[in-house]
């Protein structure tokens, strides 16, 4: 039990990672001051929980492993985060949709975490919670700013829709851990998620005027099992190359 | 040197209570509630500390100073010790830590208020300057993780608020 339950927390982590790696590489890049300051405060939020998370992981393997050893020192196939959080930043209204995508599960799932059997684990999940919360209310208003705004703000929102859509059926792919453990109290079904998620961001994507993409044939998924989109392995590189090049090196 | 066996779990207390948050250095850790417990066994210290925001990058340089800290009064042998459960939350912030805040110039986080999952009251925020009701949240993120950004009409200043967490 102790390895599956390993394997969820990572998957938990790499989410957390990914996104808030991604949301870093907007420090400074981001449109306006209070943006740049939002998204970086959101993006450490993320890479914070990730940690926790990580720590409780290596603490239940027992090889003596750090934080830093799980990030830096594993390939892009032992990564098992979502694929829709490796997506690329893109212009502002990608970063906000897929923002908005993940908040809205993030909320759900953290939320019921809260009462898992695994005490450590709810407690990350209590505070966690609260800043998705934040996280959440940030996105969502913005979805609504961009949908409704102007006609080239409204465009590239769904746009950004209509590229991101295809990931979230990924989302809601239970498999034999995550069963089992949700069996234990340890867990929580992703799939038993999808249908308040789905209308949580029904209800915010029609008010904001924007349109849900229909689905396509392809279910896009794999990222639980290591395989990722191409991203994904330029991402590790820029984040793992000053560790990789000095392993002992001390901040 | 001080002798180790003239502590007691007191006195490590008020040792703890003159470390600040180097981000709100107007309250200490004691007052900010992380600090859950200590535990003295022989000559052995062990804190049990818990982080306030995840991203909070304050906490590494907190457990550095505990550490610190107690090595001055002749400490050796220092556990410092995490936990995740209970959360902490706004509410263990000391009503006297509170004003210290305000007299700082960071408006004190209100009570948490149970609210739907999808919702975050925005409640009307009291300048810490002049006391007035007529500001404005300009920013849920602030300089830290812990704070939203405010502006005051009546002043014409902007403030910080400690998030209510």
């Amino acid at each position: 039990m102790n390895e599956k339950t390993f394997e969820y927390l990572l998957r938990l982590a790499d989410d957390r990672l990914i996104l808030g790696h991604r949301l870093s590489e907007l420090c400074a890049h981001a449109p306006i001051l209070e943006e740049d300051i939002a998204l970086a405060n959101i993006g450490l939020d993320c890479i914070g929980q990730a940690k926790f998370l990580y720590e409780v992981a290596a603490e239940l393997e027992g090889k003596n492993r750090t934080p830093d050893d799980i990030v830096y020192f594993r390939e892009a196939i032992a990564y098992k985060n979502l694929l829709l959080v490796e997506q690329p930043n893109g212009d502002f209204a990608q970063t906000i949709v897929r923002q908005f995508l993940y908040d809205s599960f993030g909320i759900l799932l953290f939320d019921k975490l809260q009462n898992s059997s695994f005490v450590p684990l709810a407690g990350i999940a209590q505070k966690a919670v609260k800043e998705i919360r934040y996280h959440y209310r940030h996105s969502s208003q913005w979805l609504l700013r961009l949908g409704d705004g102007t006609e080239e703000s409204h465009q590239r929102t769904q746009e950004a829709l209509n590229n991101l859509w295809k990931f979230t059926d990924e989302i809601f792919l239970s498999d034999e851990t995550e069963n089992l453990l949700t069996e234990e109290g340890i867990a929580v079904r992703s799939s038993s998620l999808k249908e308040e998620w789905l209308k949580i961001v029904t209800e915010l994507i029609t008010k904001a005027t924007l349109s849900i993409p229909e689905s396509g044939v392809k279910v896009y998924k794999g990222g639980r099992e290591g395989k990722h989109s191409e991203h994904l392995g330029h991402l590790l590189a820029e984040m793992q190359i000053v560790a990789r090049s000095y392993p002992e090196i001390q901040w | 040197m001080v002798e180790i066996t003239s502590h007691t779990v007191e006195s490590i207390r008020e040792l703890l209570s003159t470390i600040k948050d180097p981000e709100v250095p107007a309250i200490s850790i004691v007052e900010l509630g992380i600090v859950r417990d200590v535990q003295l066994w022989e000559n052995v210290v062990t804190i049990i500390i818990t982080p306030t925001y995840s991203g909070c990058p304050a906490m590494k340089m907190i457990e550095d100073e505990i550490r610190s800290v107690l090595t001055k009064n002749g400490f050796s042998m220092i556990a410092i010790k995490t936990i995740f459960s209970p959360a902490w939350t706004t509410d263990w912030i000391s009503e006297p830590a509170k004003l210290k805040l305000k007299n700082y110039g960071i408006a004190p986080p209100q009570s948490i208020v149970q609210s739907p999952l999808l919702q975050i009251e925005i409640l009307k925020i009291v300048c810490p300057n002049c006391n007035s009701n007529d500001t404005k949240l300009k920013s849920e993120f602030g300089s830290t993780s812990c704070k939203s950004f405010y502006y005051c009409h009546s002043c014409s200043q902007p403030f910080e608020y400690f998030k209510p967490f």
